[in-house]
């Protein structure tokens, strides 16, 4: 009923997701038009020009009772054979991290600095105080064996298609939410706190754009938690790859690595 | 006994004539009090929705100069152009939503409606604490005071949304501060006045007011009063922990190693940001039904003496609102699904919330059912009541996906809730405000209001409440979120819906056109309205009993009752309705 609404679903779970929100939506309609074609009825038939003489006692019946048992029914059968195990699966089933690809994500004012850990799959040191904002975000320390090979880019996730990623959230400043609205992903980053969140994507950006038949079409990467003045503009990109795509993309970031990255802003 | 049953240093004030001063400002009057609390209200709702005018200029014509007002705003708060920057609107959004709560809808709904109608209802001289309620208004008065006076600061009002989450709030550079002393001016004042509701209602119910016998409205302000007493004190500790983090820069909410703006930040850390919103949605969620039940209370005084019928189902209405009020403090971190919350604590919260709405669900379908075999009078207080019914109710429904943790997923933080929590307060509350106006404004001035200027303000403020807010969902479902200063532009996702921003702009203006009507007749009538009596409606409740308007002390008589609330129709009776303390006929 929905989905026409919803941003297009390219993630694993995104389906079961929306059909929930359907089913909320079914139950909500059908109660509301209860509701209303009595409320209708009522006025119609019970106004004082129709209806001089008011009755003492009013409705007898006990249907209200068996309307409020069915209410609870349907909302115990959503909770707990819907939302419940989904949020399970959220949040208790992340995949292992040998089976996945696996990022960190750090927000900040207004940007999300993305961070994979190169091809010894190991993130380096960070710290505080190597933060430089035009050369090193994130406060990786080069010096550290395993950053060395570590990619950073800014607002540009890309990862492959049909390989769950799992999503190492945090933050530099305020709280900061990721939303992935077509992956139908949304976490906050908290400063402090590291949270993962993993998805499957299902759909390249390559064939999003045919199904869409919008050849500009992007996965947007927006903030949904208020974090200052320009909140509204904090938007990333997430760009889905085939396998290959994805570890030539890798590649080429690598390659750019013996330049340093504090000589690309020195040219 | 021969004496009074209910002494009390009101009675014997009686007769002595008052300045100019106790009387009319520093009352202890409950009346006067709650009706200064009741103006104050109404004037900060008219403010806090003039504020999101503005805001809705900016989201139907973004990065357009403001007409008229551009120039007066200052450098800090509109571009070269005369748009709106993007820190002006997080201004006005975090001030429309701390205004229209705490000082727009609690003042009305609790202080004033409260103030006024509970004691008479209950048949008492007054309030138990005079003088507590004279302080209580006047902290309100403070705290207003603040919170407007914000504005004028240098880098304006607080601009971190009306939940303040830490760290954002800890570090802002705007009038936080501000808003932290205005809050705490005005949780003293909602706990002082809680203590006296509590009280007044427990001490000074007249003889043979059995807690069965007491109207709707009076169950509805005391379970209220218990959530304001309970619920506010851990945002008042907490108003104070972060008010300490930005002025005696401690840690209380804020982590190790922060790095704003690429500067280390200067604090110890070590503490939660997560805790914040614990404290603040411990308080926020119980004053989501500080916001709903004294409404629900209005509205079934009105059905049931518009209806001329007792209201259907009484008892289960009051236990469900007992439940309502106990379980409510148990739902707070449905606010919280996204914050990385673990199975078990989610499981719980999304099931307390479910278990929430079934008391909501008995209350509204209580409320409808009431109407079946009654008579029904359609005057514009019944308008408000009746338009509350379906209104709160797509309010309350809404809230179900919002509530499944697995649902909230894509429409957390989206203008879905947005839409949702106005369902329940704009056309939920603020109507039932409405029908509380229209209904005991004869009690207070003793003129009733003019019908035609009534409906000419209902009409056109349902149609465009749905104006504004419907459209809120379908941009939620499609995944805008809220308070993005463009209005969600700078997102493909959002550009789909963002046309309707317009329509929906316009309905507020328009919204505020149909406003006119009610505040021509609001200061019309007091004057020129025409003569009430005692009891215009013909209504049941003791407040009827006393003179309109109501002296000093409230009743000529004493006041012994006899039977429930809503004897109306009753069979054998030669009248529609037998007030509460009318003396049985032998």
């Amino acid at each position: 009923m929905m989905d026409a609404m919803f941003p297009v679903a390219a993630s694993e779970h995104a389906g079961e997701i929306d059909n929930m929100i359907d089913a909320v939506h079914y139950l909500m309609l059908a109660l509301f038009i209860v509701w209303g074609v009595f409320f209708v009825y009522t006025l119609m038939r019970f106004r004082a020009g129709r209806n001089p003489k008011a009755d003492y006692v009013g409705v007898k019946s006990k249907a209200s009772t068996v309307g409020e048992v069915l209410v609870a029914i349907a909302e115990g059968i959503l909770l707990l054979g819907f939302s419940i195990p989904m949020w399970a699966e959220r949040v208790d089933e992340v995949p292992d991290e040998s089976e996945a690809t696996v990022v960190r994500v750090v927000a900040q004012q207004f940007a999300w600095n993305v961070w994979y850990p190169g091809a010894d799959g190991e993130f380096g040191a960070a710290d505080v105080n190597l933060v430089d904002e035009a050369t090193n975000p994130i406060g990786l320390d080069r010096d550290d064996p395993a950053g060395a090979d570590d990619i950073w880019t800014v607002n540009q996730l890309h990862l492959p298609v049909r390989k769950a990623a799992i999503i190492h959230l945090s933050s530099k400043d305020v709280i900061h939410s990721f939303n992935l609205p077509n992956m139908r992903i949304k976490q906050d980053a908290i400063p402090g706190l590291s949270i993962p969140v993993w998805f499957v994507p299902t759909m390249t950006t390559a064939q999003i754009r045919e199904e869409t038949g919008n050849p500009d079409y992007v996965y947007e990467i927006a903030c949904a938690q208020l974090c200052g003045n320009s909140h509204y503009s904090m938007r990333g990109f997430l760009t889905v790859h085939t396998e290959e795509e994805f570890q030539a993309w890798l590649d080429e970031e690598a390659s750019y690595l013996g330049d340093s990255d504090d000589d690309f802003f020195d040219f | 006994m021969a004496e009074p049953v209910h002494a009390s240093p009101a009675h014997e004030e009686h007769h002595h004539e008052q300045s100019f001063w106790r009387k009319y400002i520093f009352s202890t009057d409950h009346k006067v009090i709650g009706v200064q609390y009741a103006v104050t209200g109404l004037a900060f709702l008219l403010f806090g929705f003039g504020l999101m005018m503005v805001m809705r200029w900016q989201l139907a014509y973004p990065d357009t100069p403001i007409p008229w007002l551009g120039s007066l705003l200052g450098e800090n708060r509109v571009g070269a152009n005369g748009s709106m920057l993007p820190d002006f609107y997080n201004e006005l959004g975090a001030m429309h939503g701390t205004i229209m709560v705490f000082l727009g809808v609690v003042p009305l709904a609790v202080g004033g409606f409260g103030n006024f109608v509970m004691p008479l209802q209950l048949g008492a001289p007054d309030m138990a604490f005079p003088r507590i309620n004279m302080i209580s208004y006047w902290c309100l008065f403070m705290g207003g005071v603040t919170m407007f006076g914000s504005f004028f600061l240098p880098n304006g009002a607080a601009g971190n949304g009306w939940t303040s989450y830490s760290p954002l709030a800890d570090t802002a550079l705007n009038g936080q501060t501000a808003w932290l002393i205005g809050m705490i001016f005005l949780i003293t004042s909602s706990l002082l006045g809680a203590i006296n509701f509590i009280t007044t209602a427990i001490q000074l119910r007249a003889p043979g007011m059995t807690w069965m016998r007491l109207p709707f409205f009076c169950w509805a302000q005391i379970v209220t009063a218990f959530l304001l007493l309970l619920a506010f004190p851990p945002l008042e500790a907490a108003g104070v922990l972060q008010l300490m983090d930005r002025v005696a820069s401690t840690s209380f909410f804020i982590p190790e190693g922060l790095v704003i703006g690429g500067e280390v930040a200067e604090f110890s850390g070590g503490g939660s940001p997560l805790l914040w919103q614990h404290l603040f949605w411990f308080l926020a969620h119980p004053e989501v039904y500080v916001l709903i039940l004294p409404a629900m209370g209005i509205v079934a005084e009105v059905i049931a003496n518009n209806s001329r019928k007792p209201l259907w189902g009484y008892r289960s209405m009051v236990y469900s609102l007992i439940f309502l009020g106990f379980m409510s403090f148990i739902v707070w971190a449905h606010h919280m699904f996204i914050t990385g919350m673990g199975s078990v604590m989610s499981t719980f919260f999304q099931t307390t919330t479910m278990i929430i709405s079934i008391p909501s669900v008995i209350i509204l379908s209580a409320l409808f059912i009431s109407l079946w075999g009654g008579s029904i009078r359609f005057n514009t207080a019944m308008l408000f009541a009746l338009g509350f019914l379906p209104m709160f109710g797509i309010g309350g429904l809404t809230g179900l996906p919002l509530g499944l943790s697995a649902a909230d997923i894509p429409l957390h933080d989206t203008y879905y809730v947005i839409g949702h929590f106005h369902y329940v307060v704009a056309p939920g509350t603020l109507f039932a405000l409405f029908a509380g106006v229209y209904y005991w404004f004869p009690k207070v001035t003793g003129r009733k209001m003019n019908e035609f200027l009534g409906k000419l303000h209902f009409w056109p403020s349902l149609v465009f409440m749905n104006g504004v807010f419907f459209p809120m969902m379908i941009q939620g479902l499609n995944g805008v979120s809220r308070r993005l200063a463009d209005g969600g532009i700078t997102y493909d996702f959002a550009g789909e819906v963002a046309g309707l921003n317009r329509m929906m702009s316009v309905s507020a203006w328009c919204l505020a056109v149909a406003q006119i009507p009610f505040i021509i007749n609001f200061f019309m009538s007091i004057r020129n309205g025409k003569k009430a009596g005692r009891n215009p409606w013909n209504s049941t409740t003791v407040e009827w009993l006393a003179p309109s308007p109501a002296p000093h002390g409230n009743f000529d008589q004493p006041i012994e009752v006899v039977r429930g609330p809503y004897e109306y129709s009753v069979p054998g009776s030669d009248k529609d309705y037998v007030p509460q303390a009318e003396p049985a006929s032998t």
